[in-house]
């Protein structure tokens, strides 16, 4: 107890003898599944103690989990990102919260949890948006480790560390380890951007939210689901016009329970309470403890097999399923070359900084190695040229007149789609 | 830390640098670039370099919604094509699968929605519920009741709130072309 009192305060060298007895079994030795390039020993120690830097995305039901699993595992430089705030539901599964916490930042109230438990372990919160960070930023890590709830923010991750990429800087590839769980279901998945299937490659996999038929919840209301759904699709916007409803608002939350309330009694459904309410609009699963302790175990397993080297890392998707007794298979995803984010050709391109629009057409058009029919261009998010709908195509129709220096900067990107690309073709752009 | 490096396959592969355009984007652009629509179908985007945003007016040129206009608003967010895009009718229309607030019942614009589908085929989803409007997934209960019940009533209904009239005490838009 002593002893802990005085680690407390993130002294550099908290080691004592034996800590990592356990975890020293793995990295003293190579074993029969050891990648060759694995240093057994003070130089895998090293580098996983004193050098490797990991970015947990998400202080939640897995990310308290994770950033657990890291701290006690061995990694000494843990970042995590979280927008949310503490809410009184979330207790009984993140640990790392009290109920004095309650309404103060998760990422930060994480970080402190942890560097008070774990001597020796930074943990550096930031309490906002992933989306507040640049490329510099992600660039500083060498893993990222999501527990993301929401398919937006893991598509944007995915995307930023496809980006990321630099054919001329073997460190900017950095391995993402996504978990995820849904009730008693979860997965596990190591994404290598660009190398491996990425997050967009399995959009199609991903199970709908569900919706019911607007006729059904218009009509013939069944189920309390019906009456909600009613209540937030059909109601709110006729009877609040074009107040927006904001799911995290109590208010709003009362107003649409009551609505759907009212709803069930007269179709005589019983089930309408105000959580159902809530989870319904705000699509929420029940959590469950276990899973994530188990989706979280996995991912920070791969995360210490990645960084040292130790074993074979998932290759590439583990997936759980503990609705029936506890399944999981664990199976290669394959890539997508029609992925609109790690699939698609990209080109190198130099013209003469006189070309105009339509000279590059005519050029694409003409290229064996590249045949598309009818290109439409854009930069940036900006049109450059669109073959349809009509109004579009007067509308860039000048631009075919203009240079593309006039459009794209030296080293800029163009985007083309065609129908005969399977998604699209990256054109970057240099000058002569 | 492993050597991912080595297993780029070859250097064709690692140009593969992908452009700062969100995944969202590249396909809206490439579901308007290839949109394939009949002479009945014509997009308009109130601001042309904004392509999340527009309207589709439909014209059928045959059954009973022949020589009306109807004007749908399109919304996508950037979440496409995970979510679907939000559909709305903006006139105040008389059929049975359309609310008095816009509200469309297409099974492929809510339940039904999948990636894989695009905006071409919400199109011509959209026109379908003119050619053949059913009664059996109703919105505007009244109209959908009618055209069960006596189906010329229903047309004529159908032709009088295209001209702008009054059916069962609600006003509808006109929408002759």
């Amino acid at each position: 107890m002593a002893a802990a009192t005085v680690l407390n305060g993130n002294a550099p060298s908290a080691d004592w003898p034996g800590r990592y007895h356990h975890v020293d079994q793995i990295l003293d030795k190579p074993g029969p599944r050891t990648d060759p390039s694995f240093l057994a020993g003070p130089g895998v120690k090293e580098f996983l103690r004193d050098q490797c830097k990991i970015l947990v995305i998400g202080a939640g039901g897995l990310g308290c989990e994770i950033l657990a699993n890291l701290a006690l595992s061995g990694f000494k430089d843990i970042h995590v990102i979280d927008m949310d705030t503490i809410d009184i539901s979330n207790l009984n599964r993140q640990f790392l919260f009290r109920p004095k916490d309650v309404g103060k930042p998760k990422a930060i109230v994480a970080a402190e949890f942890i560097m008070s438990r774990v001597p020796g372990v930074t943990v550096t919160p930031y309490y906002g948006k992933i989306q507040d960070k640049d490329d510099d930023y992600y660039m500083q890590f060498n893993l990222v480790i999501c527990g993301l709830d929401s398919v937006e923010a893991r598509r944007w991750i995915n995307a930023t560390l496809v980006n990321l990429v630099d054919p001329e800087n073997p460190e900017s590839l950095k391995p993402l380890i996504d978990g995820g769980t849904e009730g008693f279901k979860g997965q596990a998945r190591v994404i290598l951007p660009t190398i491996t299937s990425c997050y967009e490659c399995s959009l199609d996999m991903l199970n709908k939210p569900t919706a019911f038929p607007i006729c059904t919840i218009a009509n013939t209301p069944r189920l309390p689901e019906h009456c909600i759904e009613w209540a937030s699709v059909l109601e709110w916007p006729r009877v609040q016009g074009d107040k927006k409803l904001d799911t995290d608002n109590p208010e709003h939350i009362q107003w649409l329970y009551q609505v759907a309330s009212a709803r069930a009694k007269e179709f005589k459904i019983e089930g309408v309470t105000w959580s159902l309410t809530q989870g319904v609009v705000k699509n929420i699963i029940p959590a469950i403890a276990s899973t994530n302790a188990i989706i979280a175990a996995s991912c920070c397993n791969e995360a210490f097999k990645i960084a040292t080297s130790s074993s074979a890392y998932l290759n590439n998707y583990f997936m759980l399923i503990g609705t029936d007794g506890v399944y999981s298979f664990t199976f290669e995803h394959q890539k997508r070359d029609d992925c609109p984010v790690c699939g698609g050709e990209s080109l190198d391109i130099t013209i003469s900084r006189e070309w105009t629009v339509d000279r590059l057409i005519e050029m694409l058009v003409e290229r064996q190695d590249i045949q598309v029919k009818k290109p439409s261009l854009s930069s940036g998010g900006k049109q450059i040229y669109f073959q349809a709908p009509p109004q579009l195509e007067e509308a860039t129709r000048p631009n075919l007149e203009k240079k593309v220096l006039e459009l794209v900067e030296d080293g800029g990107d163009i985007t083309v789609t065609a129908t005969t690309l399977p998604f699209n073709l990256t054109l970057r752009v240099k000058y002569t | 830390m492993i050597k991912i490096w080595s297993m780029k396959k070859n250097e064709d592969a690692a140009a593969k640098k992908k452009p700062k355009t969100s995944a969202a984007q590249i396909r809206v652009q490439k579901d308007l670039t290839e949109l394939d629509l009949p002479s009945t179908m014509k997009t308009h985007f109130p601001d042309p370099a904004d392509l999340l945003n527009f309207t589709l007016t439909i014209t059928p040129d045959e059954g009973m919604y022949k020589g009306g206009a109807f004007v749908f608003s399109f919304v996508i967010n950037a979440n496409y094509p995970h979510e679907p895009p939000k559909v709305k009718c903006i006139p105040t229309i008389y059929h049975p699968n359309v609310d008095l607030e816009g509200n469309v019942c297409l099974n492929i614009l809510r339940e039904d929605w999948k990636p894989v589908l695009n905006l071409n085929s919400v199109m011509v989803g959209l026109q379908y519920l003119f050619l053949e409007p059913n009664a059996d997934d109703p919105l505007n209960k009244e109209a959908a009741e009618e055209l069960r019940r006596n189906r010329e009533q229903f047309i004529y209904n159908v032709k009088s709130a295209m001209r702008g009239g009054n059916i069962k005490g609600v006003q509808y838009d006109r929408v002759l072309v």
